[in-house]
């Protein structure tokens, strides 16, 4: 008698550890769905991403790298860095992308921002072909670097496209994102207008 | 022992959920309306015809209106045809609007593309919308339900497409076969590769 209650007792353990494995199991994967489905928001700092150096020369020195094979966001030269989540299969990116140029020749032809807004695309899910592709027909000006295999995208929260992220450079190396949205920007005055406000290099 | 296999348990499960996560970037062009299949397997069909036969003929409608034979283009254009698995899904959705920027490599190598997938009229119309004006023709090989990619041995057993590329020559033979995974994108340089290898 008392052995068969023992057993149920034990059995009854059994049952416990195996439910509180699965609830922490469920708990954790929920965690990590989250980590996963949210890109970094506003105020938060970029998850660690290495680019590979463009090996065109004029973009290398575009983004102030000197050497090397892969480089983090933050090493970029600039104040602040816009960062536009693309695909050459997107249809909106391909619509943008006339006045995302537009936006880079403004910076450019500015001598108070030139030099201190730089911008790159990521190309989820693109090969280099395909970025090159991309960067051929629309004449892009500035640097598109591939993501193949969709890790960057992955690591940035698997955000449709286009996506854009601002990002503060700080002079201790240190960065936060102050620019996180999905879709086309619109104007490309207007959006250079926020940005400059958000990231503080304009007082409001 | 018995707990070695919680943490086995637990493992098992976080390995199903990471697998699960397949990566692709749908464009904001499609908004909320994708339907996401989740993982499938990534081929399931047996193919019915190789490199070096003629292609199989077919007729189909095309959402532009009217209807497109594959022997129009004999002696005239090298063919390419693009099977997709399904209307707003991930994937695909993200496919043709790639293709749709790159006429000018299917004009060099002299060849047209055809998109075709299993849905019907109304619905590639309403999707293909969404990727802009495409320069090529969109069938539909709805009725009677997969019979041309049943043909070419690309239908799979739950009524869609395999995610496959046919070339064909000018001759009307198929040079190249691609079927892809179905849960990926081809890239576009294996195409374009093929494309330069044909006849101009």
């Amino acid at each position: 008698m008392q052995e068969r209650e023992r057993s149920r007792d034990m059995n009854v353990k059994r049952i416990a550890v195996a439910l509180v494995t699965i609830a922490a199991s469920v708990a954790l994967l929920h965690t990590l769905a989250l980590g996963r489905n949210l890109p970094p928001a506003r105020g938060a700092v970029l998850p660690e991403i290495n680019l590979m150096v463009p090996e065109n020369a004029g973009h290398r020195d575009y983004l102030g790298l000197e050497g090397g094979t892969s480089f983090k966001i933050p090493q970029i030269k600039a104040r602040a860095v816009i960062i536009e989540i693309f695909s050459m299969y997107c249809p909106y990116c391909q619509r943008e992308a006339p006045e995302v140029n537009r936006l880079y020749s403004i910076i450019e032809n500015n001598p108070s921002l030139r030099g201190r807004i730089k911008l790159i695309g990521i190309g989820a899910g693109n090969s280099r072909f395909e970025v090159e592709v991309f960067r051929k027909k629309y004449n892009v000006p500035f640097p598109l670097i591939s993501d193949e295999d969709f890790s960057i995208h992955k690591c940035l929260g698997e955000v449709r496209t286009p996506y854009f992220f601002g990002v503060k450079i700080n002079d201790d190396g240190t960065h936060q994102v102050f620019y996180s949205k999905l879709g086309e920007f619109g104007g490309a005055e207007a959006f250079l207008e926020q940005i400059l406000q958000l990231s503080g290099l304009k007082e409001p | 022992m018995k707990k070695n296999a919680h943490l086995v348990l637990a493992l098992g499960m976080i390995s199903v959920f990471a697998l699960s996560a397949t990566a692709f970037g749908v464009s904001d062009a499609f908004k909320n309306n994708i339907y996401n299949p989740g993982p499938l397997k990534p081929t399931d069909s047996v193919l019915k015809v190789k490199v070096g036969d003629y292609a199989p003929e077919f007729t189909l409608p095309a959402v532009s209106g009217g209807s497109i034979s594959l022997s129009q283009y004999r002696g005239k254009k090298n063919v390419v045809l693009s099977f997709v698995p399904a209307a707003w899904t991930p994937v695909c959705s993200d496919q043709w609007p790639g293709y749709n920027i790159v006429r000018d490599l299917f004009d060099v190598n002299d060849a047209i593309l055809l998109g075709i997938t299993v849905d019907n009229i109304p619905t590639l119309f309403a999707w293909t919308r969404q990727m802009g004006a495409l320069w090529f023709p969109v069938l539909s090989d709805f009725w009677p339900h997969g019979a041309v990619a049943e043909r070419y041995g690309v239908l799979r057993s739950h009524g869609v497409s395999e995610r496959a590329l046919f070339v064909i020559d000018k001759n009307g033979i198929i040079r190249y076969i691609g079927v892809s995974d179905i849960n990926t994108r081809p890239r576009l340089e294996v195409l374009v590769k093929e494309l330069e290898r044909l006849e101009k």
